[in-house]
């Protein structure tokens, strides 16, 4: 298992402007460590990061469907919470998270 | 807000249903306390018959263990009888002196065996047959004494019978009508069905009235007397004459009851808003239910209205019943008598000990009744609820499903239909790989009833469909009674809202709804914006039915839609231009190479539908390789939608010596007026200019077969998970015909396919008689169909060329840098 980064190395970075990314939908971030995050806006405007990949088999996540606050996988359906990227029931699996918020309009995400 | 309180009276499996429902919907709402009269939780009544013969365990049978209650924050009261409620405090009181209020409470106390009013039916061993403690004082019994007698041949009778002689008892069945399972078979399916369980060592006494049971010198019973005065030893008599509605608890708190609890549609009782009643002690529109599956019907409308949506009606159920005796098989749905108006259709082969019969009435099937083969018991019921025109299959129907459409044994298992005589290792579902014994395993240790449950559990069936009917067989066998096959019809959207897409469509154009948004508050969806299967259809049956004028949604579109690429396994996306009619030029092939080594593609493959598909292409390039697929003349081939894919073509009179039409125009001409369309679900078309058909008509959607004298127009065909050829429709002559008629279909597909129903099924529901009356016999209906078809697709855009001209559109495929 991965050992997480002390709390003093991680930094929160500006990615975006929430307008950047759709409503009840997604982007991707290229993180030269982590590959690609994924994200995700719902219709309140919230933003939630998850590595973007499925617990499943890998697929990309930023390119599902945005619901309340889950996101179903393009690739097979799973249903993945934004909040803490857990398969909904009865899958099980899941998707890594990172700490993400808005202020004044620009999103930050703590890498 | 403070937690209210919900009481529920009677721990089985109506009122707990209940509140798993409730708890889904609203699992906060409620401080939730439960009074059982039994000292266990919830478990599965159904299955007290496998147990009483010996093929399960109790601890197989349980649904909800204490543990449940617990994890749920709920109060069990078990062993606690309630005997009586207090309306104007609104407290319950139970044997024991524990009271609970309530701010509303749920009657589910369920049904009373009902004891003849003979002598003696008091004796020691003289039991009924409804809980754990019967089951478990009939096996005791049967370990000690010798003769049993069953009073009553119905469902329960039957399987207790069944139990007592498996273990070890001589039994025998005392009925006073004149057959045995006079209320669910007639008389040939039940003389049948009686040599198979006399075969079985059981007997049986017909038209026989039981008139005292008498003791022996231990005080215990020893014999019944019949009215013909012929005595029957019985150390052991079970009680299985009928059932009751218990409303005794109800009655004593002065609540409406007609026979049983009287109810209204959303579950409430008559009397008092206040109390609700589910399951077998409640009566609906004057019917009281004794069969699992409507009791988890009227669970759920229940739900509904204690969550507060208060959307839901239950409006009665037509029932199926289907005996649990390992090894016979019978099954019994709807009006089996027949009578005035009606068409029997009846297989009876005596020496086989198969018997089948179904009763139509104009055109429908009303009953069914089978022993000895029941696998199709599934599929007549279905028809049954849906109130389908039959008359097309009437002269296959006698022989089931797979033979008058098969739609089982379809591709992925072996040509399999019959799920019951398969191994457990056998795969039932091709795509994820799920073998029976899984299924039936996961059906018994998570209580699962519906096919939904199952996809969700097992992932069986969840993929392409084509197990479905095998799937939904082993329910029917694993569950018995329990399971009742789902009208897919009347079937919700998805579990965002109870409407049906006929209900939805219906809303949009007579509500004249623009966006997704407004449609999800006209219809009181149940969640903020819905879900990935409701999403895309509402987005669907929006710009289907409003136009060029109701809001397209690129985030209510599955991604193939939104990217305009058919995403793959490993996330990369496939580009397929579109070739017109399959034809193609010098210059395209170079532009193609071009970009297949610029991007470096790493498989260029030439597809069925007779273009080339560039795999393996990165999102990020998507824009890029458009723009120059768009430089020499190319449009997207919507290779990824759900909507016009390809027109096929052979080479047709323009070159082969045996063609009589140009097909390769014909084809392109339908694919320029198509270009673009949106529909239910795919579509693909292919044009043949002979009879020898090189271009495969026969499977498509819609199919043209060039003749001498004009086109032969072929539609519904389907050469994917169901194989299934396509119907004649009509023939033309002028290729501005082929164009009108073929538009007019699709059109009257576009406007009332459920969103993902292929023509195939779509036509399969409404009827080829439905199409040909609308496209073919109303001329002015054709045209105006033709019309609104070509309005919705005037200045279809190529979404390529939209994509790369609009940032915003763009920026989707772009990654953000950190």
């Amino acid at each position: 298992m991965n050992m997480p980064a002390p709390v003093s190395e991680l930094a929160w970075r500006r990615v975006c402007a929430v307008g950047d990314i759709p409503v009840l939908g997604a982007r991707t971030l290229e993180h030269p460590e982590h590959g690609a995050i994924a994200l995700f806006r719902n219709a309140d405007d919230e933003v939630f990061a998850l590595l973007d990949r499925c617990p499943h088999k890998g697929g990309p996540l930023s390119a599902g469907i945005v619901h309340g606050r889950s996101v179903t996988c393009p690739l097979h359906n799973w249903r993945i919470r934004l909040e803490d990227g857990e398969a909904v029931e009865p899958d099980s699996g899941c998707a890594r998270r990172f700490d993400a918020r808005v202020d004044d309009g620009q999103v930050f995400v703590r890498l | 807000m403070r937690k209210q309180k919900l009481v529920l009276v009677g721990n089985g499996m109506a009122g707990v249903k209940t509140l798993e429902e409730l708890l889904r919907y609203a699992p906060d709402r409620y401080e939730i306390t439960v009074f059982g009269a039994e000292p266990h939780g919830n478990y599965n009544r159904i299955l007290l018959s496998p147990v009483l013969a010996g093929e399960m365990g109790l601890a197989d049978i349980m649904l909800n263990d204490l543990a449940w209650y617990a994890e749920h924050g709920i109060t069990l009261h078990a062993g606690r009888k309630v005997v009586g409620i207090d309306r104007v405090r609104r407290r319950v009181l139970a044997d024991d002196g524990t009271e609970a209020g309530y701010d509303r409470l749920l009657l589910a106390t369920g049904s009373r065996p009902f004891v003849l009013p003979v002598p003696g039916a008091d004796l020691p061993g003289v039991l009924a047959y409804r809980d754990i403690a019967d089951t478990e004082a009939m096996i005791e019994a049967a370990g000690t004494y010798r003769h049993a007698v069953v009073v009553g041949a119905g469902l329960l009778g039957l399987e207790a019978a069944n139990g007592l002689r498996l273990r070890g008892m001589d039994v025998t069945v005392v009925h006073l009508a004149d057959w045995i399972m006079e209320r669910q078979l007639d008389r040939p399916a039940a003389e049948l069905l009686q040599a198979s369980l006399e075969a079985r060592g059981l007997r049986f006494v017909l038209g026989a009235q039981t008139v005292a049971l008498e003791a022996g010198a231990d005080g215990r019973v020893a014999a019944l007397r019949l009215k013909d005065g012929r005595t029957l030893p019985a150390e052991l008599v079970v009680m299985a004459a009928g059932i009751r509605p218990d409303t005794e608890l109800a009655e004593s708190a002065h609540l409406l009851c007609e026979r049983g609890i009287v109810v209204d549609d959303t579950m409430q009782t008559v009397t008092d808003p206040r109390i609700y009643a589910v399951g077998e002690c409640v009566s609906h529109r004057g019917v009281s239910y004794g069969l699992v599956a409507p009791l988890f019907e009227q669970a759920r409308v229940c739900a509904n209205h204690l969550a507060g949506f208060g959307i839901g009606r239950y409006e009665g159920s037509v029932t199926s019943t289907k005996l649990k005796v390992t090894g016979v098989d019978v099954f019994s749905a709807g009006d089996f008598g027949g009578g005035d108006g009606c068409d029997e259709i009846v297989l009876h082969d005596r020496a086989g000990g198969v018997y089948r019969k179904i009763v139509l009435r104009e055109d429908r099937l009303v009953g069914a009744v089978m022993v000895g083969d029941t696998a199709d018991g599934a599929w007549y019921f279905q028809l049954l609820r849906e109130g389908r025109d039959v008359s097309a299959m009437r002269d296959h129907l006698m022989f089931g499903q797979s033979f008058a459409q098969s739609h089982l044994g379809d591709a992925g298992h072996q040509g399999q239909n019959h799920a019951a005589g398969l191994p457990d290792e056998a795969e039932v579902c091709g795509c994820n790989g799920v073998c029976k014994g899984t299924i039936v395993q996961a059906i018994q240790e998570k209580g699962l009833f519906t096919l939904d449950d199952v996809r969700k559990h097992t992932k069986a069936s969840s993929s392409c469909g084509s197990c479905t009917g095998l799937v939904e067989q082993l329910l029917a066998s694993t569950v018995g009674g329990a399971f009742q096959a789902v009208d897919k019809h009347a079937k919700p959207v998805c579990a965002c809202t109870d409407h049906t897409h006929a209900e939805v469509r219906q809303a949009i154009r007579e509500r004249r709804l623009l966006n997704i948004p407004d449609t999800m508050r006209a219809l009181d969806w149940k969640t903020p914006n819905g879900c990935a299967t409701c999403r895309p259809a509402l987005n669907y049956y929006l710009i289907s039915t409003w136009p060029h004028e109701a809001v397209d949604d690129p985030q209510s579109r599955f991604v193939n839609e939104r990217a305009h690429a058919n995403i793959q396994k490993d996330g990369t996306y496939s580009v397929v231009p579109r070739m017109w009619g399959g034809v193609t030029t010098p210059q395209e092939l170079r532009a193609i190479a071009d970009v297949a080594e610029k991007y470096a593609i790493p498989t260029v493959k030439v597809t069925g539908g007779a273009r080339i598909d560039l795999l393996g292409a990165k999102k990020a390039d998507l824009p890029l390789i458009w723009h120059d697929l768009g430089k020499a003349g190319m449009v997207s081939g919507h290779a990824y939608g759900k909507s016009l894919r390809t027109v096929k073509t052979c080479v047709g009179a323009e070159h082969c010596r045996f063609g009589t039409q140009r097909s390769m125009d014909m084809g392109i001409k339908l694919e320029k007026m198509l270009f673009g369309m949106w529909s239910p679900h795919k579509v693909k078309l292919a044009v043949s200019g002979c009879p020898r058909n090189c271009a495969e008509s026969g499977i498509k959607d819609v199919g043209v077969i060039g003749v001498d004298s004009g086109y032969e127009l072929y539609i519904a065909g389907n050469g994917g998970i169901k194989t299934e050829v396509a119907q004649f429709l009509c023939k033309v002559t002028t290729d501005e015909e082929v164009l009108e008629y073929a538009g007019a279909f699709l059109q009257l597909y576009r406007e009332e396919g459920w969103y993902l129903e292929r023509t195939c099924h779509y036509v399969e529901r409404v009827g080829i008689e439905h199409v040909r009356r609308h496209v073919l016999e109303d001329d002015a209906n054709r045209r105006a169909l033709y019309e609104r078809l070509l309005f919705a697709l005037r200045d279809a855009p190529d979404p390529w060329a939209q994509q790369g001209a609009r940032p915003e559109l763009r920026a989707q495929f772009e990654p953000l840098e950190a």
